[in-house]
């Protein structure tokens, strides 16, 4: 047990929340990010499925990295992301149509997100399966946490609800309260991004 | 004025480092500059040009310019509200006035103090000198938004364009965007239906302190640039009215003959550039003209001009110095850009019947890149002279 967190590991699994973060300190993934973060529910969803495919994507290409020529290392690696992506965008649509609906295609588009290929490129092909497998699981964290805080923003301010239950009282309504329809479009997403690594910054000292 | 500066240096101390005020001290030193020229000078060493105008007299200069605008605004706004309550026979001119001074006053307070407010406070905070921009800003956002406005969407407004239009950028004179015009597009995008939509927003409703009219609530009253938008082929104002800017719109940018005032008297002074300023109108004009020659707009060049934000923009938004190109030749094509891509979006996007705002916002975008272009030529030019000598 304990060389299986051992502090390597550890760190592997902790660093990407953090001083690491895919969105806020290397800047990969924001399309996404924009793109399914105006209400928190496909938000959630979106970083779970993430997380899920970075993991499993990490884990498969580690097993079997001694084995990939080269030269074909990243269609491998895409054939991998691939088949998982398409097996989270069945069971989405078979178990959570409605969110499906939703993320439209951004699901479908996780194969295209660069913290898959950067997580496998930079980590996955040179280290051991269970630090790859817990890598992929911090980073897709990293990833949905971000898209967490900038949904639960957009979703309260642009829509006055949270998970679809409303939040925001009628009584404001009813005394000129107004949502603020900037907030549903992704141009504000980018600011509230923007925002997010603005306090992580000022927060840790050594990144700025 | 030599009571003043007594009293200044009087409560001084209080400010320096170990006084009981030191927390105050932009401010103290805000206002203390923005009475009395500083009395410091260039150092020595080095060649120095030094105008005896500063950037704090260059931006009362401006709010002077506006004031013909927001009074005549102000009465305008009392006008309105009396003939939509069909009250006009019983409405004096002072009554109008009044009303419409009630009408507007808060929201002048409210961006003075929220935009004020913050940057004393990130001057403090960052120990620097208090920073003088937001003197025009905050006279002109309440001249660009109608005036049922509510006073906490404005307040929003304003404080997210001083923080992420300005002071994110560096504070006064390092903007890329208008902030008065990032106020707006803030409101515009994020309330769509206070500030344009369903045509009540434009006029005063309510009785203010016994004065004005209360108006039912059927009422509606559209800008032209809103009925051309809706699809009517005349417009149910009269030009004389548009010129004079009896027209509902925007607190300060329906009178053509008031912003003109301003306009004489920036070109006069030389704080406005009149190449700028021509070339806007030029554009627009040229755009109309073309448009309407085509049968795609109902309005001739004239009245695109004339309605809407196009001649407050033209006169005191694009010949913002910190936003606008820089270059001599540069200027030209960034005030006929303006122009030209303002009557494009009134006339092919029927989902704004406005597009001053968009045009301004999108040209100070690419000033830079106007400027650059301008001078790399002129450096280009110049090495072709040296070597073929």
């Amino acid at each position: 047990m304990s060389t299986l967190f051992s502090k390597a590991n550890k760190e592997a699994l902790t660093s990407p929340l953090n001083l690491n973060n895919p969105v806020v300190v290397q800047v990969l993934g924001i399309c996404s990010a924009l793109a399914v973060t105006a209400q928190l529910e496909p938000a959630i969803v979106m970083g779970l499925s993430v997380t899920i495919i970075t993991a499993f994507s990490n884990l498969i290409i580690s097993l079997i990295r001694n084995s990939i020529p080269n030269r074909i290392r990243i269609i491998v690696q895409l054939v991998v992301v691939a088949a998982l992506v398409t097996i989270v965008s069945q069971v989405l649509k078979a178990f959570a149509y409605d969110v499906s609906v939703q993320l439209s295609v951004y699901v479908g588009l996780i194969i295209t997100n660069c913290i898959l290929m950067g997580r496998l490129e930079a980590f996955a092909m040179m280290n051991k399966p269970w630090p790859s497998f817990l890598d992929g699981i911090g980073n897709g964290i990293g990833y949905a946490i971000i898209l967490i805080i900038v949904g639960f923003f957009r979703e309260l301010l642009g829509a006055g609800t949270l998970l679809g239950l409303q939040v925001v009282p009628q009584w404001c309504y009813d005394h000129g309260y107004v949502n603020n329809g900037m907030m549903t479009m992704p141009a504000m997403s980018l600011i509230l991004v923007g925002c997010v690594i603005w306090a992580h910054r000022a927060y840790n000292k050594d990144l700025q | 004025m030599n009571s003043l500066r007594k009293y200044f240096d009087k409560i001084k101390p209080n400010f320096e480092e170990g006084g009981k005020l030191h927390a105050f001290r932009s401010l103290y030193d805000g206002f203390e500059t923005f009475a009395f020229v500083p009395n410091t000078t260039a150092r020595v060493g080095g060649t120095h040009i030094h105008d005896a105008i500063d950037s704090k007299r260059i931006m009362s200069l401006v709010v002077i310019a506006l004031v013909p605008a927001l009074l005549f605004g102000m009465y305008n706004v009392g006008y309105q509200n009396a003939l939509a309550a069909g009250q006009l026979e019983n409405a004096t001119f002072w009554g109008m006035f009044f009303y419409g001074f009630l009408a507007v006053l808060p929201k002048l307070i409210v961006s003075y103090v929220v935009g004020l407010g913050i940057e004393f406070t990130v001057a403090q905070w960052k120990n620097e000198e208090i920073q003088e921009g937001f003197l025009v800003s905050g006279i002109i956002i309440p001249m660009i938004v109608p005036v049922n406005t509510p006073l906490w969407m404005l307040a929003i407004a304003v404080a997210f364009s001083v923080i992420f239009a300005k002071e994110i950028f560096g504070g006064t004179g390092m903007n890329i965007f208008n902030v008065a015009l990032i106020t707006r597009a803030f409101l515009f995008f994020s309330y769509p239906s206070c500030m344009t939509g369903d045509d009540t927003v434009w006029v005063a409703q309510d009785t203010i302190l016994g004065l004005g009219f209360a108006v039912p609530d059927t009422f509606s009253a559209a800008t032209p640039l809103g009925e051309i938008a809706a699809g009517a082929t005349a417009l149910s104002t009269s030009f004389c009215d548009q010129v004079v800017g009896l027209i509902p719109g925007s607190i300060g940018e329906t009178s053509v003959i008031a912003i003109a005032l301003g306009a004489l008297l920036l070109l006069w002074t030389g704080v406005a550039s009149w190449k700028t300023m021509l070339s806007v109108f030029v554009g627009g004009a040229l755009t109309g003209w073309f448009y309407n020659a085509l049968g795609l707009s109902p309005l001739d060049a004239c009245q695109h001009i004339v309605l809407g934000g196009f001649c407050f923009g033209a006169v005191f938004m694009a010949t913002d110095p910190v936003t606008s190109a820089r270059t001599e030749g540069g200027k030209w094509i960034y005030g006929f850009l303006i122009g030209f891509v303002a009557v494009t979006v009134r006339v092919l996007n029927p989902g704004y019947p406005e597009g001053m705002m968009l045009a301004i916002l999108l040209m100070n975008l690419f000033a830079p890149l106007i400027d650059y272009c301008f001078v790399s030529r002129n450096i280009s030019r110049r090495a072709k002279r040296l070597t073929s000598k």
